[in-house]
């Protein structure tokens, strides 16, 4: 019987926690539409959180356009199918692998440096002392930290599938020799402009959650430099679990409404 | 307990504490029916060992935390009748220096103290935000070379002054220094407490509350000092009715803390 208490004592605390960053949640992104709306601090979360990313996100894309191109290619080539690899490859970027590939490195970058920071600054005081000045710190700290994330983040998508479309020409194009031609009419002809918008919109979401789950992390931050740390580790976590949980749901939210809207996905 | 301390006749009260009762799990109270009233322009000593609540009561003060029963007036104002938001702009009328300063890392020692200013008074123009952020520093003896440093490249010392700056910023009405002596050598615990007596001095009327380890520093400077242990008031009084207590918690708390020094 133990273990029973233990499970439904977690299981209480796990849904409390969840119920506690919906609150934190829907308190912080009430704050953004209330004045004064705090521009430079936009700028400069804004500038962390996108300009910052830029390198590690060109990066990445590019390896993961060649390397999917190249697994695809393999693929296809078995059944004599290698002029569709580039659109393949641009629908699973443009939907899928991009706006989940982007969050998980934005939430670990940008989400871990914004639960550390928060969480400093709580055991610091810094929070205390902004709440004793008269300064609404929800409006003040997080507002600005969720409004950057969802601006940033499908600019960062945008810029992740352009860049690994363009790791994928390179393989295709370049490497194994598919026709340039073939390749950007076949890409052209099956990728749409409402795949691309498909991911920014999912991109937006996941940077609405892992800038709510980290603020929550490092504004309850507890115990010290211990306390912070922890606060960073289980904001990540947190949030790439809830990025990769919630692009299911996202993308059968779209599935229905495609259905509804009569477009077929 | 009920404070059996006898204040002048229309004596202005700044806080007045109700039995004020606080737990955190429901089953153990950090604070235990307080009673405590602190006159207007007067400065007092809040002291006591770890643990008997006295920075949970200075959060009650400051409104960060919510009394479990009780009743909390500060400035004539029942702060349990406040909303999120209005306490928040009532929060302007306090000043508090913490015990690690809480500067803004980020922040120069000018922009710190400019900021509290530019919060609430950005109907000002930013040279009169930096005059009056200047002249605050400069009354707390900071000396202007300093005032482009970041927290980090300035002493403990520096940076107390700074965070007592910044309290002072918005003029408050009530001055909370929250234990500020803690971890300090000796030279530096005295320069903090006689800057505690002139900044109190220089702002006649303002009432300030000095949360503290410090006996020596508490008898010396304050003009009430209130004894808590386990959530209640033990005695309340002048510095030299504490050596006179017959009260054994008090007597061993005082012969302790005076025979340290």
């Amino acid at each position: 019987m133990k273990w029973i208490n233990l499970a439904e004592d977690n299981f209480n605390s796990f849904f409390l926690e969840v119920g506690a960053i919906i609150i934190f949640g829907i308190d912080s992104v009430r704050q953004i539409f209330k004045k004064p709306f705090r521009y430079l601090e936009l700028v400069r979360h804004m500038e962390f959180v996108g300009n910052q990313s830029l390198l590690i996100i060109c990066l990445t894309s590019l390896f993961t356009g060649l390397a999917l191109s190249f697994q695809i290619y393999l693929g296809f080539k078995l059944f004599n199918a290698v002029n569709f690899v580039g659109p393949t490859v641009g629908l699973g970027i443009t939907r899928e692998l991009g706006p989940v590939l982007t969050g998980l490195i934005v939430s670990a970058r940008a989400g871990g440096a914004m639960a550390a920071r928060l969480g400093t600054m709580r055991v610091n005081e810094q929070i205390d002392a902004l709440d004793v000045m008269g300064i609404n710190t929800k409006h003040y700290l997080i507002a600005p930290r969720i409004l950057a994330s969802m601006i940033c983040m499908p600019l960062l998508t945008a810029v992740f599938d352009f860049v690994a479309m363009l790791g994928s020409w390179f393989l295709c194009v370049k490497l194994v020799e598919i026709d340039e031609a073939i390749f950007w009419d076949k890409v052209t002809g099956i990728l749409e402009i409402r795949h691309i918008n498909e991911g920014l919109f999912k991109s937006c979401i996941f940077g609405l959650v892992f800038a709510i789950i980290c603020s929550y992390r490092g504004f309850n931050t507890t115990g010290g430099a211990k306390g912070v740390g922890e606060a960073t580790n289980r904001g990540v976590v947190m949030s790439m679990v809830m990025i990769i949980i919630l692009d299911y749901f996202l993308t059968n939210l779209i599935r229905v409404y495609y259905q509804l809207a009569g477009i077929a996905a | 307990m009920a404070i059996d301390y006898s204040f002048p006749e229309k004596t202005d009260f700044s806080i007045q504490i109700k039995d004020l009762r606080k737990t955190f799990d429901g089953k153990e109270f950090v604070l235990n029916g307080l009673n405590l009233k602190i006159p207007k322009g007067s400065l007092t000593a809040i002291i006591g060992f770890s643990g008997t609540g006295k920075s949970v009561m200075l959060k009650h003060l400051l409104g960060l935390f919510k009394p479990t029963s009780g009743y909390i007036e500060v400035l004539q104002q029942d702060l349990s009748s406040l909303s999120n938001e209005k306490l928040i702009q009532f929060r302007k009328n306090f000043g508090v220096l913490f015990q690690g300063s809480a500067l803004f890392d980020d922040m120069t020692v000018l922009e710190n103290v400019c900021f509290p200013l530019i919060e609430h008074q950005s109907h000002l123009p930013v040279e009169k935000i930096i005059e009056i952020a200047g002249t605050k520093l400069k009354q707390v003896g900071l000396d202007e070379k300093h005032f482009e440093k970041l927290p980090s490249q300035i002493s403990g010392g520096m940076q107390k002054r700074t965070g007592l700056a910044r309290a002072l910023a918005l003029d408050p009405e009530i001055l909370f220094y929250d234990e500020p002596t803690t971890g300090l050598d000796p030279i530096l615990t005295e320069m903090v407490d006689n800057l505690i007596v002139e900044t109190h001095q220089l702002h006649a009327g303002k009432t300030s509350v000095v949360i503290s380890h410090d006996l020596d520093a508490a008898f010396r400077i304050a003009d009430y000092v209130a004894m808590l242990n386990a959530g209640q008031v033990l005695l309340f009084g002048k510095p030299e009715e504490f050596f006179n207590s017959e009260i054994e918690l008090v007597k061993r708390f005082v012969t302790k803390g005076m025979k340290r020094k």
